[in-house]
């Protein structure tokens, strides 16, 4: 039980981000993928890959505002499970979309920008997810935080791959980009200290105020 | 409504199956998609004299068109993966926010440039021009397909009846507006109502036809009810569903898709693999219910039938 009350958070964490994995398995064994079963499974990967990058991205800016130290440590766990998902993403679309055509391919990447740029997103990941190992991190010392950064710069190119890829309505894409950019700001040096800031006058206070209620309280 | 049971309905009395009166069939005796598929096969064995009532008059070699009857896509995929804005935006949401659409009555109003305006109720329409079965590749601009046998009559001979007047250069479409039933068009996003246009030469094109029917049925909601252009050598969103007034005009319409995007989504849409889209390939396409792509053909592969429609024109800048 003491385990367990350890550790629900992070195995929570991993069921929630598997659920979408094994609801595409499920659907696919009950011929429930639509009629256009390959875009499905595109749309659907690429939909969870960005989810959980955003909140991978919102675990630091959780812990400025509400000291939630538990959430930082899903921080690598959502970052993995955003690149698990936008490689599912990627190998349908050049795999499965497209079957490794190399002609096809150069039509479909090089041509369309927003096929480009989400490319560029994937990129971008690839090297995170391989250095996210205990072992990397101290090989990379202080350039592994530096090399780590990258990760806003891949949820900036997602979003925009986002925007770009639909067909007029762009409000869906411009809302995920607005929590992306709201989250990148919570970490503006004068944002966050002036959180943080906000936070201890905040605890001070309610100390105070509880500890004239206990003098009240006296005879 | 369209599954019921095959019982009771053989494949050779189907045959008798008139498609001029349709909307009258009790839903019992609808053509479910195995009997239509086994009476096409029944035709097909009965020799030409029975199926060449179904064959359009000497557009195909009946060769190419029994070949694409082959190719059918599956009923179930023409009926829930639906691009059809004024329900949902979710192809997979169109069907099940549809199915209450009243189509009768209808009426669809013909006016603007014509010598004899009208408003036409749809089961004039279907008495007043003859029924028949056009098997077409429908291209969406999406980069998927499909292969549908529809019900209908040349847009020509609706305009014949009409008979436009020399100022009249280009037909204007329109789809029934009312958010009420149609809860998609709430949504302010897109300029309503939905709105298509034709230049008057295409329109007459034998290939362009109005459909009421797809499988041998009257059209379901979701596909367009009670009344729809097909214009098969164009991408998918110039065939305008549910159509309730056409109006000969003297110039180009502004459609809705060229209002939203005037980028991507010109006035002749025609399909072509050389013109590019921002996003979608248009040099492939994937047909619904297979796995690899096909090359796609300049025209949808109608080429032959349209393509002098456009002679001069450079169809790279007129996309």
């Amino acid at each position: 039980m003491a385990w367990l009350k350890r550790r629900w958070l992070p195995i929570l964490t991993h069921i929630g981000a598997l659920l979408p994995l094994a609801r595409l398995i499920w659907n696919f064994f009950h011929d429930q993928l639509t009629a256009n079963p390959i875009q499905y499974i595109t749309f659907q990967t690429g939909k969870s890959a960005l989810v959980l990058l955003v909140l991978a991205l919102a675990c630091t800016p959780l812990n400025t505002i509400f000291e939630l130290k538990r959430v930082v440590g899903l921080r690598k766990t959502l970052g993995l499970y955003a690149f698990l998902y936008a490689t599912l993403h990627f190998l349908t679309f050049v795999g499965l979309d497209y079957q490794f055509d190399p002609e096809l391919l150069k039509e479909a990447i090089f041509k369309k920008r927003y096929a480009l740029v989400g490319f560029a997103a994937f990129l971008t990941l690839l090297p995170l997810a391989i250095t996210s190992t205990k072992g990397w991190m101290r090989r990379l010392g202080k350039n592994w935080k530096r090399l780590h950064r990258l990760i806003y710069l891949a949820a900036l190119l997602v979003i925009i791959h986002f925007v770009w890829l639909v067909k007029s309505d762009i409000r869906e894409p411009l809302a995920y980009g607005a929590v992306v950019l709201l989250l990148l700001a919570l970490r503006l040096k004068t944002i966050r200290r002036a959180l943080v800031t906000l936070r201890e006058r905040l605890a001070t206070r309610r100390r105070n105020y509880n500890r004239v209620t206990f003098r009240e309280d006296l005879p | 409504m369209l599954s019921a049971q095959p019982t009771g309905v053989r494949s050779g009395a189907a045959v008798q199956f008139n498609g001029g009166d349709m909307k009258k069939i009790p839903s019992s005796e609808i053509t479910p998609e195995s009997v239509y598929l086994s009476r096409r096969r029944f035709i097909g064995t009965a020799g030409v004299l029975a199926g060449s009532a179904f064959l359009p008059s000497g557009l195909w070699a009946a060769d190419s068109y029994e070949e694409l009857r082959k190719e059918l896509t599956p009923l179930k995929a023409i009926m829930n993966y639906n691009n059809f804005y004024e329900f949902s935006t979710k192809k997979e949401d169109v069907a099940p926010l549809s199915q209450g659409f009243r189509t009768s009555p209808w009426s669809v109003k013909v006016g603007g440039h014509v010598g004899k305006p009208g408003t036409f109720d749809i089961d004039d329409i279907r008495k007043r021009f003859p029924q028949e079965e056009r098997v077409y590749r429908l291209r969406c601009v999406e980069s998927w397909s499909m292969v549908i046998p529809w019900m209908g009559f040349p847009l020509a001979a609706l305009l014949k009846a009409v008979e436009p007047t020399p100022k009249a250069k280009y037909l204007r479409f329109e789809t029934l507006q009312d958010s009420k039933q149609m809860p998609g068009q709430k949504s302010s996003w897109y300029s309503w109502p939905y709105v298509e246009g034709l230049r008057l030469d295409e329109a007459m094109n034998d290939l362009a036809i109005l459909a009421t029917g797809l499988y041998g049925n009257p059209l379901p909601p979701q596909n367009g009810a009670p009344i729809r252009l097909v214009v098969p050598w164009k991408y998918g969103f110039k065939s305008i569903k549910s159509i309730v007034k056409i109006d000969l005009v003297g110039s180009k319409p502004n459609s809705l898709w060229m209002q939203a995007a005037p980028n991507e989504y010109g006035f002749y849409a025609n399909v072509n693999p050389a013109v590019d889209h921002p996003r979608w390939s248009q040099a492939s396409e994937r047909r619904i219910g297979e796995f690899f792509r096909r090359k796609t053909l300049p025209f949808n592969g109608y080429a032959e039938q349209v393509a002098q429609l456009y002679a001069g024109m450079d169809l790279r800048r007129d996309f």
